[in-house]
């Protein structure tokens, strides 16, 4: 009677435990790795934040402690003429993408945490500069949020464009999220759209709103380090780092609310609970959510036909297990889950390449192209 | 006589400059505690636990409880590895935070005394200040 006391308790903490921990569809899956591989293109990067193709063969990648390299050949050379980075916590130098017209005018957008006016700390800024052989020239200051802070966390950011003559890029919230997120006259858990000179589009969301921060384009982020646009449909898909257990996909539209922290999936890291609201009319629901978490950082769909099978399907990095994540995508949804490179390491970004090709940053290493086998 | 107050007063001479350079140890840990959430916290997770293999545990660490010095070094100017950590092998990239020799020192006790781990060393700024690359 005891010990069946004993296994019917023993049962419910079982099943109480697997419950909390249970894993959101759908469930990941492990196939045979040995059909995946990389080719290194360049080595010796500790956290290649940021990359972006400027030819066929060249690229630009950031490294987060502030440097920016010139990569040809498997060869890295140091561009000079950077502006002053302020280097805490997770800030650094961030994202780095070339002008639509990069081939005509050779201009390059530079996200980047700095100290250049006001309080103590720092906040997250856009630059805008021109690529001399290996010297940025006429360096201008796009963007720079206020106010600064000393605090280390979630600066975002990345930098997309779309075919429309706008930029967009990210700032997480800078580790206040019961004040940044949701107010429209504060910066932080923010996309923001500019126009490629740096000007506000007059048709922004907020313009007409009292006291907004112009530039918003959508609100209620946590830490958006992946973006990119669909190649179909051209919307703007993004991830997140949420709480534990609340990483998120978004598919960010214009003046639209994601909710953080009124509405999350997530937990705090210590365990206790943010809130029980997992949706509240007005506010976005994400396409899909991770448990637990992956800790999400870049994202690119796969749109040519160099890999078998891949075509329009996306591509996530992980940071904290160490693989690509490919996900099918069927009617905004997330249908099928796969771990491809397991254990390759920390995987800071994923671009697709002129060539069709995907490339990954991986902490430690630098670029590395995935292919099939 | 003399010397004994001689030397009494040197005493107290010493330590007041010391509680004057120096906020009390319980206070440091405070202070320390606020930036492991902002800083550590991640990766080295809420109770110094790690994760096995990719992010070294602080909690009862033999690398941190027996390398004080290294340790600092490691937060001030970041630390590359491989390093072992209670028998297992960790070959990861801990970049430096840009933290300030107090934040260092305040860290520093509170990883030192927290989780089970505890010290008779009280890390002070200076002794953050005197680590070099």
């Amino acid at each position: 009677m005891k010990l069946n006391l004993y296994l019917t308790l023993a049962a419910l903490v079982i099943s109480f435990s697997s419950c909390i921990s249970q894993e959101n569809p759908p469930l990941i899956e492990t196939p045979d790795q040995t059909k995946y591989g990389t080719e290194t293109i360049v080595d010796g990067i500790e956290v290649p934040w940021g990359m972006t193709f400027i030819s066929e063969k060249e690229l630009l990648v950031t490294e987060k402690k502030g440097v920016l390299y010139r990569v040809s050949n498997g060869n890295k050379t140091e561009v000079s003429g950077l502006p002053e980075i302020y280097k805490r916590g997770q800030g650094g130098l961030l994202d780095v993408a070339v002008h639509p017209d990069f081939k005509i005018n050779n201009l390059i957008y530079m996200t980047l945490s700095s100290h250049i006016e006001g309080d103590k700390g720092g906040n997250t800024s856009l630059y805008q500069a021109k690529l001399n052989a290996n010297t940025l020239e006429d360096i201008k200051l796009l963007y720079k949020a206020k106010p600064n802070t000393t605090k280390g966390q979630h600066w975002g950011s990345r930098i997309i464009f779309d075919d429309d003559g706008h930029l967009f890029f990210s700032i997480g919230d800078r580790g206040n999220r019961d004040v940044n997120p949701q107010d429209l006259k504060r910066d932080g858990g923010k996309i923001y759209r500019l126009n490629l000179d740096g000007s506000i589009p007059s048709d922004n969301p907020f313009i007409n709103t009292d006291g907004a921060k112009k530039a918003i384009f959508s609100y209620g982020h946590r830490n958006p380090q992946g973006m990119t646009i669909h190649p179909k449909t051209k919307e703007i898909w993004e991830n997140e780092h949420g709480p534990k257990g609340g990483d998120e996909i978004n598919v960010i539209q214009k003046g639209k609310n994601y909710g953080w922290p009124v509405i999350t999936y997530g937990i705090n890291y210590s365990g206790t609970p943010i809130t029980d609201e997992r949706s509240r009319p007005g506010m976005e629901q994400p396409s899909y959510y991770w448990v637990p978490s992956i800790a999400p950082s870049g994202m690119a769909f796969s749109s040519s036909r160099v890999y078998k099978k891949w075509k329009g399907d996306l591509f996530v990095g992980s940071l904290k297990f160490k693989y690509l994540e490919h996900l099918v995508i069927k009617k905004g949804k997330v249908v099928k889950r796969e771990k491809i490179l397991n254990e390759i390491g920390r995987i800071r970004n994923v671009k697709e390449g002129p060539d069709g090709y995907l490339y990954i940053g991986v902490e430690g290493k630098g670029i590395l192209k995935v292919i099939q086998k | 006589m003399k010397l004994l107050s001689l030397i009494f007063g040197l005493f107290i001479f010493f330590e007041f400059s010391w509680l004057h350079q120096n906020k009390p140890l319980e206070e440091s840990i405070a202070d320390g505690a606020e930036i492991y959430q902002d800083f550590c916290v991640q990766c080295h997770l809420d109770s110094g636990e790690g994760v096995s293999r990719v992010f070294p545990p602080l909690a009862k660490s033999d690398y941190l409880l027996n390398n004080i010095d290294l340790s600092i070094k490691g937060i001030k100017y970041g630390l590359y590895g491989p390093i072992e950590v209670n028998g297992e092998t960790y070959d990861g990239v801990m970049q430096n935070q840009g933290l300030e020799e107090e934040e260092v020192a305040d860290v520093m006790n509170y990883i030192l005394n927290n989780w089970g781990n505890s010290s008779k060393q009280i890390i002070t700024s200076q002794r953050v200040s005197q680590i070099q690359e």
